[in-house]
């Protein structure tokens, strides 16, 4: 009886959003779309290196705001499944020689299995509990990655360097952008499918376990399946991101995949706006330029001045990108009526 | 305005120089159109004037544009210390009239020990601020992620911050050169000095678990070489984030073990001392020279409990009362009460920071007028016998084409009293990459 009351009683842990409001209207997306396809032509490379960070994190955000935002479980354990996404794609590529392109499904394939595997005791732990749990993956995969029995493939803690690939069939373009048009062909086949996921028989089942897990069961929804399949679809885009993020930074140490990259991706999210997944790319943003103005502002003080620059963002729209995309959009309505 | 567009003429030229490489770029790309002008340009005034001056990006008639990489934030954030002193000391240079009279521009960007955000920051010196060089960016991971970048693009990635051995590679890697003996030479010359003055030691190990402590155990099996695994008798690692190493001491002891290669990072080297004398373990100490300061290690840890501990040494140790009268030193004080009066004076960092940051201006003057990225990295691999006043007497700097380990002598010493006692000669431990 008590379990009823306190599921009853208990604030959903996040807000309820509705399935066309986690999307953008197609003009809104064809317009992104453009603009993330014209940018990079006329900027630095330097930039086109930072774009194509922001579109890696970006989806590393998406996947964690389908498992919050969908289904409605927290992580903090994401940077574990974007190393193992890393690693795969790293040893594929060096040790086996492998194909980048080919390394990337592997590796969404192989997190997917680990997410889905974690997912089952992560069953019986809900809200704070799983976070903590995840929490503990995060912490001991930086370490698992540096032990001496698979030294040989990660190369322990020396890392491994990772060849940067050269645009094919001759096209007359730099490794950057090659990289950068690569990336965002993935992420926007990935966005698609996770739209499409979220409005689908799968992405309902999620979301009513997401808004109450007892009325879902009743309905007849698989809740032990479905949570399990979020964390291993959310777990399995992450490892495709992470694969990037190695091809792209040309390199993998366990230092690169620590707890404060879990807590960047888990910040991401709230900043974009939980369960509005277009807001991913705007939380991938912050967590990439933020710190760099911070660090402008002041060299000593640069964490200091992050959180007060996150505390702002949090106070003033606590929802996020998606508050401000509201806001705009009535905005632009009243405009048209007049 | 003629002498304006002279000054502004040959960065534009050696722009064209880095683009050649990516010239096969879109037509759309907007850039390409200034470059083709510039170079059409470079092409009718590159005429004999202009010959004694050279310049790539970064460098100019008044200013040497210098990029450097420190973990202000993160785990390591204790070394960032080390990027401050070295603002400090271009402070104290330009403020003394520059380096033939070109001022330093020292831009220094935080990575929070992370290689991808490394990898971020190098390329935005590199390609956004574009500097000349990078110098002494810190820590084996985040210059194992830029080094591949920085020698595809040809920039000097000089006098980096780590200890580990793969930066004396001048064939694979011509752009990159370490700085400090590393850390597997180091162990080696304990190894010698065991099979010399010890040669049935049972030898007990505790080291770190990554990278660094990783790089001294090797060094220390190498120098046994085929003893090795009957010498060492047990190697026992510890992880950064333990509270307290007691109980790996504790197992150590009880392996009657009369050698003891402690292996260790400042904090728990003085809780390794402090054990040891708690237990009354009393076997030949050898301590690291990433611990051997007096001011973070041995003092907390107790003078009675340090007595005969060896260890080695390139740099002179701030707090050893030795110094005291020392004409290098004073000069080191005297630079930290004028232009650096926040810094810890008994942080090894800070000497470590001022020294190279004087083996830098070193190679700049060496420079001359040719400020060229290729004649950077010519310069720093032509230093002969350079003394530096941080440096212990008779240390000297050395580099060539073939040997990119700008210092590989250490002397040994041993604790005794209150401070160090150097003994032995200068040791040489030149381990190539």
């Amino acid at each position: 009886m008590s379990a009823v009351d306190e599921v009853v009683t208990e604030a959903p842990a996040v807000e309820a959003v509705p399935k066309r409001a986690m999307t953008l209207g197609y003009g809104t997306s064809l317009v992104m779309l453009a603009l993330f396809l014209i940018v990079p032509l006329l900027v630095k490379n330097f930039i086109v290196f930072q774009l194509t960070m922001l579109l890696i994190y970006g989806l590393a955000v998406l996947a964690l705001n389908i498992l919050t935002g969908g289904s409605g479980q927290f992580s903090l354990g994401q940077s574990a499944f974007y190393a193992v996404g890393a690693y795969t794609s790293a040893i594929l590529m060096e040790h086996a020689g492998v194909n980048y392109a080919l390394t990337l499904p592997i590796a969404g394939v192989i997190c997917f299995a680990f997410g889905f595997l974690f997912g089952q005791p992560a069953l019986r732990l809900s809200g704070v509990y799983l976070a903590l749990a995840t929490f503990a993956l995060a912490t001991a995969m930086p370490q698992l990655l540096k032990l001496g029995y698979f030294e040989h493939w990660t190369g322990g803690v020396q890392g491994l360097v990772v060849t940067k690939p050269d645009a094919p069939f001759g096209l007359p373009m730099s490794q950057d952008m090659w990289l950068y048009y690569f990336t965002l062909a993935v992420t926007i086949a990935i966005y698609i499918f996770s739209v499409n996921l979220l409005r689908s028989r799968s992405g309902r089942a999620f979301m009513a376990i997401r808004d109450n897990e007892i009325a879902a069961s009743a309905m007849g929804v698989d809740v032990a399946l479905y949570k399990t399949l979020a964390f291993g679809v959310s777990a399995g885009i992450t490892g495709v991101a992470g694969g990037l993020g190695a091809i792209a930074v040309q390199f993998v140490a366990p230092d690169s995949y620590t707890i404060t990259l879990a807590i960047s991706l888990f910040l991401g999210m709230v900043v974009g706006g939980v369960g509005w997944l277009p807001g991913s790319i705007v939380g991938s943003a912050f967590i990439i330029f933020v710190p760099n103005i911070a660090e402008g502002i002041s060299k000593g003080l640069s964490g200091a001045v992050f959180g007060v620059l996150l505390f702002l963002v949090i106070f003033l729209v606590p929802h996020g990108a998606r508050q401000v995309a509201i806001v705009a959009q009535q905005l632009v309505g009243k405009l048209k009526k007049n | 305005m003629h002498s304006r567009s002279r000054k502004a003429l040959p960065i534009k030229k050696i722009d064209t120089f880095n683009q050649t490489k990516e010239v096969q770029m879109p037509a759309i790309h907007w850039r390409f159109g200034a470059v083709s002008a510039a170079l059409a340009i470079a092409a009718l005034t590159s005429s004999g004037a202009l010959a004694q001056k050279k310049y790539d990006t970064g460098a100019t008639d008044t200013e040497i544009k210098i990029g450097n990489i420190m973990p202000y934030s993160g785990p390591a954030s204790a070394y960032g210390v080390i990027g401050k002193t070295e603002q400090a000391y271009f402070n104290k240079i330009n403020a003394e009239g520059g380096i033939n009279g070109r001022k330093i521009t020292f831009i220094s960007y935080d990575d929070g020990y992370s290689p991808p955000k490394t990898v971020e920051q190098a390329r935005k010196l590199v390609e956004s601020d574009e500097v000349l060089f990078i110098f002494n960016p810190l820590g084996t991971p985040p210059n194992s992620a830029i080094q591949k970048y920085m020698n595809s693009k040809k920039v000097p990635q000089l006098f980096v911050a780590t200890g580990a051995t793969k930066w004396n590679d001048p064939k694979e890697f011509p752009w990159t050169m370490g700085w400090q003996p590393n850390y597997q030479s180091e162990t080696q010359i304990y190894a010698k000095y065991i099979l010399k003055n010890k040669p049935d030691a049972r030898i007990a190990v505790l080291y770190q678990n990554d990278d660094y402590g990783k790089d001294y155990l090797k060094g220390l099996k190498d120098g046994l070489g085929a003893k090795a695994a009957s010498m060492i008798v047990m190697e026992e690692s510890y992880e950064v984030s333990e509270p307290t190493i007691d109980s790996h001491i504790v197992k150590l002891k009880s392996t009657g073990a009369d050698v003891f290669m402690n292996i260790t990072t400042p904090k728990f080297a003085a809780q390794a001392i402090k054990k040891n004398a708690e237990i009354e373990w009393k076997p030949l100490h050898f301590l690291n020279n990433v611990s051997a300061s007096i001011g973070s290690v041995i003092m907390p840890a107790g003078f009675a409990a340090s007595q005969d501990i060896i260890s080695s040494a390139y740099l002179k140790d701030t707090s050893d009362p030795q110094w005291k009268n020392d004409a290098g030193m004073k000069a080191f004080d005297e630079f930290l009460t004028k232009y650096f009066p926040e810094g810890n004076r008994v942080d090894a960092s800070v000497m470590y920071g001022y020294t190279v940051a004087q083996g830098l201006v070193h190679v700049l003057k060496a420079c001359g007028d040719d400020l060229t990225r290729e004649n950077v990295m010519k310069q720093a691999a032509s230093i002969k016998d350079l003394e530096l006043g941080g440096l212990l007497p008779g240390i000297k700097v050395n580099t060539s084409a073939t040997d990119f380990a700008p210092i590989s002598q250490v002397q040994l010493e041993r604790f005794t009293g209150k401070s160090w006692v150097l003994f032995g000669e200068i040791l040489n431990g030149d381990v190539g990459g």
